[in-house]
C-alpha cells in the first residue's frame, strides 16, 4: 500500500519504519529535516520536507496515488486540518489524525474523521495497570463515549 | 449582532474596534494573557482569555448564540478548527476565515465555512487591477478570511450622492468602517451624507464586493 505519513515524530517515525519494513511504500513529510533522523540509514521510503497542509508538498509525498494518509504531528489543528485536504480534496481512502484533546477528537469523529486520541487511550491503559485489572479490548480504550457524555 | 473574533492580533483589534463602532456585540478570544489585558486596555471589556480552539472556551463564550464568528487567528490550521466546530457544533450561522495560504481557499469552501479572506489574493487582486473612479478597490483582505477592506472614490454619478447610509441598499454583508473627506476621516453614522469626492472606507465579504460596487458606483 502506498502511505503518506505528516509528522516523523515519535509515533510518525514508528510507524513509518514498521510499515517500510512490512514493504509498503512509505512517504514521509516533516517540517524539520532533523525529524528525519528518527527514521535510520535503512529506510527505504520517501522523506519530504515542508509543511503537511500545503498541497504542493502533499502532492510531492504522492497523496494522490495514496491508499492511506495519517496525521501524527504535534498539533491536532494541523493534523485535523491535514486528513481532511486528504479526504475532501484528495479522495484518499484511509485517513487518521492523532488528535490530543479528547473533545476534539470526539468532534471531529463525530464528523466521520477517524481519531486516535492518544490521551484517552494512554490515560485508560493506566488506570487498568493500577487498579490491576487486565487490559482488554482496544475497541474499548479507543471509544469516545464518554468523552461526549462530559461535554 | 453578536460578533464572535477569535484571535487578538493586529487584524482582530481593529476589527472589533470597527465592530463595536457600528454597534455590534463583539467579544475577542485572544490565547495571551498580557496581549488580551492590552486589548482590553484598548477596546474595554470586550476580551476573553482562552484559546478559541478549545470547545469548553466556545462553550464559556456563549458560542451558541453568536450570530458570526470570525476566525482572524495567524495559523489556517487553527482558524479552520474554529469555524468547523462553530458551524457543526454550535450552529453559527455565518463564519468567516481569515486563509494565510491562498490554496488554502478551496479546503476551507469545500468544508463549509462560508467566508473566507485571504489577503495574498486581495493584495495580488490590487497590484493587478486597473484603478478608476468608482471601483471597489480591494485594500487589504484578513489574513485567512474572505472579508476584504476595500475602498471607493465616489464621483459626480455615484447612485449614492446626497444620500444617507440607511437609504443606499447597503448589503448586509458590508460594513462601512470610515467616510474619507477632505482628508477627515468621518465614522459613518446615520446622519452623514455622502458627498461627490468622499472615498468610502469599506469591509465587505468577497462574494459581494461586486454588489457593493453597484450600489457605489457609476451606471455602467
Amino acid at each position: 500500500m502506498n502511505i503518506v505519513i505528516l509528522g516523523c515524530g515519535r509515533i510518525g517515525s514508528t510507524l513509518a519504519t514498521s510499515m517500510s519494513r512490512d514493504g509498503h511504500n512509505v512517504s514521509v513529510i516533516d517540517r524539520s529535516s532533523d525529524a528525519f533522523r528518527r527514521l535510520g540509514a535503512d529506510f527505504k521510503g520517501n522523506m519530504i520536507l515542508g509543511n503537511g497542509i500545503d498541497e504542493e508538498i502533499l502532492r510531492d509525498a504522492g497523496i494522490e496515488q495514496a491508499d492511506a494518509f495519517v496525521a501524527v504531528t504535534n498539533g491536532d489543528n494541523t493534523n485535523i486540518m491535514s486528513v481532511q485536504i486528504a479526504k475532501e480534496k484528495f479522495h484518499v481512502p484511509k485517513v487518521a489524525a492523532r488528535i490530543y484533546d479528547p473533545i476534539r477528537a470526539c468532534a471531529y469523529r463525530e464528523l466521520g474523521i477517524e481519531t486516535i486520541c492518544t490521551t484517552v487511550i494512554g490515560a485508560r491503559l493506566m488506570k487498568d495497570y493500577l487498579l490491576g485489572k487486565e487490559w482488554g479490548m482496544a475497541s474499548d480504550y479507543c471509544s469516545l463515549s464518554d468523552v461526549e457524555a462530559a461535554i | 449582532m453578536y460578533v464572535i473574533v477569535a484571535g487578538g492580533g493586529k487584524v482582530g483589534h481593529y476589527l472589533t474596534r470597527a465592530l463595536i463602532e457600528a454597534g455590534h456585540e463583539v467579544l475577542v478570544v485572544e490565547k495571551d494573557r498580557a496581549r488580551s489585558a492590552y486589548l482590553a486596555e484598548q477596546l474595554g471589556e470586550v476580551v476573553t482569555t482562552g484559546d478559541a480552539c478549545e470547545v469548553r472556551t466556545m462553550k464559556e463564550i456563549g458560542m451558541e448564540r453568536a450570530d458570526v464568528v470570525v476566525a482572524a487567528t495567524g495559523d489556517d490550521e487553527d482558524n479552520l478548527v474554529i469555524c468547523q466546530m462553530a458551524k457543526r457544533k454550535f450552529h453559527v450561522p455565518r463564519t468567516i476565515a481569515r486563509v494565510n495560504n491562498p490554496q488554502n481557499e478551496d479546503i476551507f469552501q469545500r468544508l463549509g465555512i462560508d467566508s473566507t479572506v485571504s489577503s495574498t489574493k486581495i493584495i495580488f487582486n490590487l497590484i493587478e487591477q486597473q484603478i478608476e473612479t468608482g471601483e471597489v478597490i480591494p485594500l487589504a483582505a484578513l489574513q485567512r478570511g474572505n472579508i476584504e477592506l476595500v475602498e471607493v472614490d465616489l464621483g459626480p454619478d455615484s447612485p449614492v450622492v446626497g444620500k444617507r447610509i440607511p437609504y443606499i441598499g447597503l448589503p448586509e454583508e458590508a460594513l462601512i468602517i470610515s467616510i474619507v473627506r477632505d482628508g477627515h476621516a468621518i465614522l459613518p453614522n446615520i446622519d452623514v451624507e455622502f458627498k461627490e469626492g468622499d472615498t468610502v472606507i469599506a469591509l465587505v465579504t468577497a462574494d459581494k464586493a461586486a454588489t457593493l460596487r453597484n450600489v457605489f458606483a457609476e451606471g455602467r
